[in-house]
């Protein structure tokens, strides 16, 4: 590295120990490395920022709601009144998409973690446990797995019904499998290592290894699962609601307005091309942030 | 069970290696650790050191065979029963950048023995005591919340070793400890190992393919070959008289500074080490042994008693040698 690497000032002033003793990473210090190495990163995390505020804020930040219909307006095109112009009701799209967000990003977000948990906890015990348990596992993820998803995902909407919660099991449902083999195969490399020898002759009990060695070297893997899950959620979701079996006309969700605005995609291009430029957006943004966050919780690359 | 502290029985391990095949990697395997004392245990790679000082702490299952631990056998305990004393024993492992996890700190490295054995509680606690164990085996304090790759290959094997003697076990099995380090290093390493056993009473079982480590740090020496033991004694007498010609070879094929001494390269073993799924009948040194005769590949030679040597070998050398 030059000498007048900037980042590398800085890790030589907060790497000094004087007479108290070190101070473990926090959170803070992660955030701090995490700005000063990956600007892309923190500007990813600004946008998922804004969309969850606008999430939040959006009633304050229209005067419409989002199943306000007015047909004297319908298809109109962006206007002061309509920043977005309207739908084929005559809905404001720029309130429904606020109020999308908020189903988009729950969906995209809760599903993806809750798969995760669920994966994570499943496949690290499989390849630790290893005989019966493992074989059990493994043949129920093989058997989510052999089903294409998305008919998977249909039977269930179809027998539990549309609506948000149903969604968040589906999806959850879907993607356990993926993540549970994935993690499984990496607890099986890490048990083979000599640390997780030693943690053993130790006297490490099993549950512990698990949690404190096994799990945190699975996490940079998890992390790309998880933001690679986010997006594939949403769009599940969106064709989902295609389908009829997502979110129902007219609550609002991104997926469900790319959809309903393809017929109009000539004579009114901005239905569908607005959220769609919102969904790549989010998507985006929780990739780099993956990314971001990867490679500053990977020790290797530490104070390099 | 004669005054050992530890002593491992007939061990025998097998490992399956494809079709109605298996490496014997181990085979009736006697060996004893008097209390405070450090056994060296040498040969060839792939001889079943590593397997055998896995098995004396039950890091390993024996295939038959047992271990006695203060004259309880170790190997028929339940969980439970061996639960309470595994706390006597650790291990030293040979590659100190494999053998630390990598997304731990110092801390909670070193803290992972103490806490397992509820030998302390209480995060200032723990941490005070982390403190004295790195000050005890060398590294600053200051590193106290660093991670193992930021250290070099010594200082993590420091870590390794602050480890190891944190729940203050009574063996340690040294795995190899400084082979993968700098020669320079090596001797800090041999050194602190010496200074903590005296300072906390501990025995070594030293394993080590580099006869001039196990030199300077054992008492007594054990010899293995193709998972038999052929020799052991004090360490100073086998040098001085090796009765087994295995030993004599390793001895001789141990390099010299000083051409002059150097050994006649006849006098050197030629040849493989034979394979271990197919071990040679009788005795297993005798295809590669020059005083062999017709006796050695049909007879397997018991090991003999002469005072506080063992040798297994139908002719053993005098001192001059023959």
């Amino acid at each position: 590295m030059p000498d007048n690497d900037p980042f590398r000032k800085k890790e030589n002033v907060s790497g000094q120990a004087g007479d108290r003793l070190p101070e473990p990473d926090g959170f803070r210090s992660i955030v701090k490395r995490l700005a000063g190495e990956n600007k892309l990163a923190v500007f990813s995390f600004a946008v998922i920022l804004l969309f969850v505020l606008a999430a939040v804020l959006a009633p304050v930040l229209t005067p419409y709601t989002e199943k306000q219909m007015d047909l004297r307006h319908r298809l109109s095109p962006p206007s002061p009144e309509h920043l977005f112009g309207t739908d084929e009701g005559g809905r404001d799209i720029l309130t429904r998409m606020l109020f999308g967000s908020r189903v988009s990003l729950l969906i995209g977000v809760v599903p993806s973690l809750v798969s995760m948990l669920l994966g994570a906890a499943l496949g690290i015990v499989s390849g630790y446990a290893g005989g019966k348990t493992d074989t059990v596992i493994m043949r129920l993820a093989d058997l989510m797995l052999a089903f294409p998803s998305m008919l998977l995902a249909m039977v269930i909407m179809y027998t539990l019904g549309g609506g948000l919660m149903n969604i968040f099991l589906t999806l959850s449902l879907v993607n356990w499998a993926g993540v549970a083999r994935v993690v499984r195969s990496e607890t099986l490399r890490i048990i083979k290592t000599e640390y997780v020898e030693a943690a053993r002759i130790t006297g490490v009990p099993g549950f512990r290894i698990m949690l404190r060695h096994i799990l945190p070297n699975c996490v940079p893997t998890m992390l790309v699962l998880f933001t690679l899950n986010i997006p594939s959620s949403i769009l599940t979701e969106s064709s989902l609601s295609f389908l009829g079996l997502g979110i129902q006309p007219p609550d609002a969700s991104w997926g469900l307005m790319v959809n309903t605005g393809r017929q109009f995609l000539y004579s009114a291009p901005w239905l569908s091309l607005i959220p769609s430029a919102a969904i790549m957006a989010i998507v985006l943004a929780f990739n780099f942030l993956g990314d971001g966050l990867a490679d500053v919780l990977d020790p290797y690359r530490k104070n390099q | 069970m004669s005054g050992y502290l530890l002593e491992g029985k007939d061990l025998t391990k097998e490992f399956p290696a494809g079709k109605n095949k298996t490496v014997h990697a181990v085979s009736k395997v006697s060996l004893g650790l008097v209390e405070g004392e450090t056994l060296g245990l040498v040969g060839e790679s792939g001889c079943g050191k590593s397997t055998l000082g896995r098995m004396m702490i039950r890091a390993l299952k024996p295939t038959s065979g047992e271990v006695f631990f203060r004259s309880r056998p170790l190997t028929a305990m339940s969980g439970k029963e061996f639960a309470a004393v595994r706390r006597s024993f650790q291990m030293i492992f040979q590659d100190p950048y494999a053998s630390l996890d990598p997304r731990m700190t110092v801390r909670d490295l070193i803290a992972e023995p103490l806490e397992t054995h509820h030998i302390c509680s209480g995060k200032k606690e723990i941490t005070e005591r982390v403190l004295e164990l790195m000050d005890a085996v060398g590294v600053p304090g200051d590193f106290l919340y660093r991670y193992p790759h930021q250290f070099s290959g010594g200082q993590r094997q420091r870590i390794g070793i602050a480890r190891a003697v944190a729940q203050d076990p009574e063996v340690i099995v040294c795995d190899e400890p400084v082979s993968a380090l700098d020669v320079s290093v090596q001797n800090q390493i041999l050194n602190l190992l010496s200074d903590l056993k005296r300072k906390r009473t501990l025995t070594y079982l030293f394993i080590s393919h580099d006869l001039s480590v196990v030199r300077h740090i054992s008492d007594r020496v054990c010899v293995m070959f193709l998972g038999k033991i052929c020799e052991s004694g004090p360490t100073g007498e086998v040098w001085a008289a090796p009765a087994h010609p295995y030993t004599s070879f390793l001895l001789r094929a141990v390099p010299k500074a000083d051409p002059k001494e150097r050994t006649d390269a006849s006098l050197l073993l030629t040849g493989e080490i034979p394979s271990p799924i197919d071990p040679p009948t009788g005795c297993r040194f005798h295809t590669r042994c020059p005083f062999a005769v017709k006796q050695c590949a049909e007879e397997e030679p018991p090991l003999r008693t002469r005072g506080e040597r063992t040798v297994a070998c139908h002719f053993p050398l005098d001192r001059n040698g023959t």
